[in-house]
Parts: C-alpha cells; sequence; structure tokens
C-alpha cells in the first residue's frame, strides 16, 4: 500500500523542536510568527546543545530582531503556499495583518534583502512545492494545479518552465535519472 | 543587507572569458569575492585546502585541459565534504544530451555563455541573486535545478 503524507511543515517543526527542548528539560514556547522564544537565561553551553541538537535534523536558528523581519515573510510566505485557507487571502492583506506592518513597506525590506519581488519569492516556492509534491507524494501535474490553485496545468507547467528553464518532464526524469545512478 | 560579500569561484581555462566575467559579476548590485581557477584540478586542490571557507556558487566550465568540468562535478558530488556545493555549469555547448547529463551528474544549475556583455551580466545577476535562497534550505538543495 503506498500512503501520501499530508502535513503543515511549520507544525511539524515546532513539534520537532518541542521534543527536543523538553528532553533537555529547556522551558520554551512558540510566540504568534512562529519564533521560538527561550524562556530564563539559557548558557552559552546549553544554547551550544540545542543548536547541535537542532543541527543534526537540519533546522537551523537565526536570532531573531528587526532584521528577521525578512526571515518573517518567508515564513509566512512557506505558510501560505502549504495552506489552501490562507490562499484565498489576498497576500497583501496576509502579510500585512500577520506581521503587523504595511504592506508596502514588506514589499520594500524584502526587494532590498533579497533582490527579488515578494510576489516572484511565493511563485519560487510553490514551484518548490511542486517538485516535492512530483517527487515525494507522485502527484500528478493536474492534482498538483487543482491544489495549489493554478487556473490549468498549462498554466503550472508555464511557471515551471519559465523557473528552472525545464518542462516538468524533463525535471523529472533527470531526478530519476539521479536516483537510478545512485542506488 | 548581507554584510559578507558572496564568495564566487569561476574556473575556466579561456582568459578573455575569465575576464568578461569578471567584469560583469563586478558590475551587478552584490557584493561578492571572485576566485578564479583554470581547470578542475586546480578547483579541487583549492576546495580540499579550504575545509571552512568554501564558495557559496561555482562556476564550471566543460571544456577545459587537465581535469574538464564534468570529471571534476562527479569529483564534487562523490565528495562528502563538497557534495553540497552549488555548482552552476557555465559552457559554450547547448547540446541537450549534454545539459541532461550535467544535470544527472549533479549540477544545479546550466549557463548557455553569453556572447553578449549585456546578457552576461543579466545572466550571472540572475544567478547570484537566486541562490542565495537555497542555502538555507538543504531540502530544496538537491532539487534545485535551473537552466538558463
Amino acid at each position: 500500500m503506498k500512503f501520501r503524507l499530508n502535513y503543515t511543515p511549520s507544525e511539524l517543526i515546532q513539534k520537532v523542536v518541542a521534543e527536543q527542548l523538553n528532553r533537555m528539560g529547556v522551558s520554551f514556547s512558540f510566540n504568534e510568527l512562529g519564533q521560538l522564544v527561550l524562556d530564563g537565561k539559557i548558557s552559552g553551553d546549553i544554547m551550544a546543545q540545542i543548536t547541535e541538537r537542532l543541527r543534526k535534523l537540519g533546522i537551523t536558528l537565526s536570532e531573531a530582531g528587526m532584521n528577521s523581519i525578512v526571515g518573517d515573510i518567508k515564513n509566512a510566505i512557506e505558510e501560505l503556499v502549504y495552506s489552501e485557507d490562507i490562499r484565498k487571502t489576498t497576500i497583501s492583506v496576509y502579510l500585512s495583518n500577520k506581521l503587523g506592518y504595511s504592506y508596502s513597506y514588506l514589499s520594500n525590506l524584502f526587494s532590498e534583502e533579497t533582490y527579488t519581488s515578494i510576489e516572484n519569492f511565493i511563485i519560487l516556492r510553490k514551484i518548490e512545492y511542486t517538485k516535492r509534491l512530483i517527487l515525494e507524494e507522485d502527484m500528478s501535474l493536474t492534482e498538483i494545479a487543482y491544489k495549489l490553485d493554478y487556473s490549468s496545468v498549462a498554466h503550472l507547467s508555464g511557471q515551471f518552465k519559465k523557473v528552472t528553464g525545464l518542462t516538468p518532464t524533463t525535471f523529472l526524469r533527470i531526478l530519476q535519472r539521479r536516483k537510478t545512478k545512485n542506488t | 543587507m548581507s554584510t559578507k560579500p558572496m564568495k564566487v569561484v569561476l574556473v575556466d581555462d579561456d582568459e578573455d572569458d575569465r575576464m568578461f566575467f569578471a567584469d560583469a559579476l563586478q558590475e551587478i548590485e552584490l557584493e561578492t569575492d571572485l576566485q578564479e581557477f583554470h581547470n578542475g584540478q586546480e578547483l579541487l586542490n583549492f576546495l580540499n585546502d579550504s575545509d571552512l571557507d568554501h564558495p557559496q556558487l561555482i562556476f564550471l566550465d566543460l571544456n577545459m585541459p587537465v581535469m574538464n568540468g564534468f570529471e571534476c562535478l562527479k569529483k564534487i558530488r562523490t565528495n562528502p565534504k563538497l557534495k553540497d556545493l552549488v555548482v552552476a555549469i557555465y559552457s559554450t555547448s547547448s547540446s541537450e544530451r549534454d545539459i541532461e547529463e550535467t544535470f544527472v551528474n549533479g549540477a544545479n544549475i546550466y549557463i548557455n555563455k553569453p556572447n553578449k556583455f549585456e546578457e552576461l551580466k543579466k545572466t550571472i545577476a540572475q544567478v547570484v541573486k537566486r541562490n542565495w535562497q537555497y542555502e538555507e534550505n538543504e531540502m530544496d538543495k538537491t532539487n534545485f535545478l535551473f537552466r538558463i
């Protein structure tokens, strides 16, 4: 039998982090932006242990502050890409409500730091998600187009080609050949 | 803004192409630190000597003496310390077969060397500015294929 794994990355990551920190006896919480808040004073030694444990699971920590607004935008976009409910809201309303800044401020800050627009970044993330759905969930392009609210398969396929320079079929063939080669 | 310049490496045996590339890279609005090598072996020697300071992006020509780009790419992908580096093939070949083979053997990006300076500048900017987001996400890196 084959099963698809349906999950929300941000929730999954929070659970993984929580499990590690509970095991270490560290007191913590997650705020409304999904940032990890460690309670009290944490020694450098404990911090190094936390960092190392999470690193082994592929999770890295970066200090939250004014400079992390771009990081928060990226996390919010990640949630948007994965959630059908959030995608029903317009991007500008969703981001300004979630982060508490005007959309034009967020948009300018994002372009300045990342050299790409929020809209373009969303397209990039949707294509990354498409890749994952093709490779890990074995979904067809028709299913993915429907899941990610594309008006047609041709639209998704065209956007995929524009972002990667490859058609979805070529992309899949390359990855399958890589896999065969490595096994 | 990022405080550290992005470390970029170019491996190409053609001196004119290296100069052309360096000039174009200098003109884009992102601070970069470029190192140049003449063939794949020189790059591998450098990478093996610089464990802690690996480049964020490698532009690799295919046809070179001593060790060509294809061999060099295979060596990078089979070396546990180097296998996660982002490699952009930078070649004049536009053969579909060549392009697919380099991807199958682990290239992340394939660039057809542009002939015009403005075009080269645009292409490099597209690659360099695009790369940042993949540095932080290991999961995406393995599926990161991009052709210009």
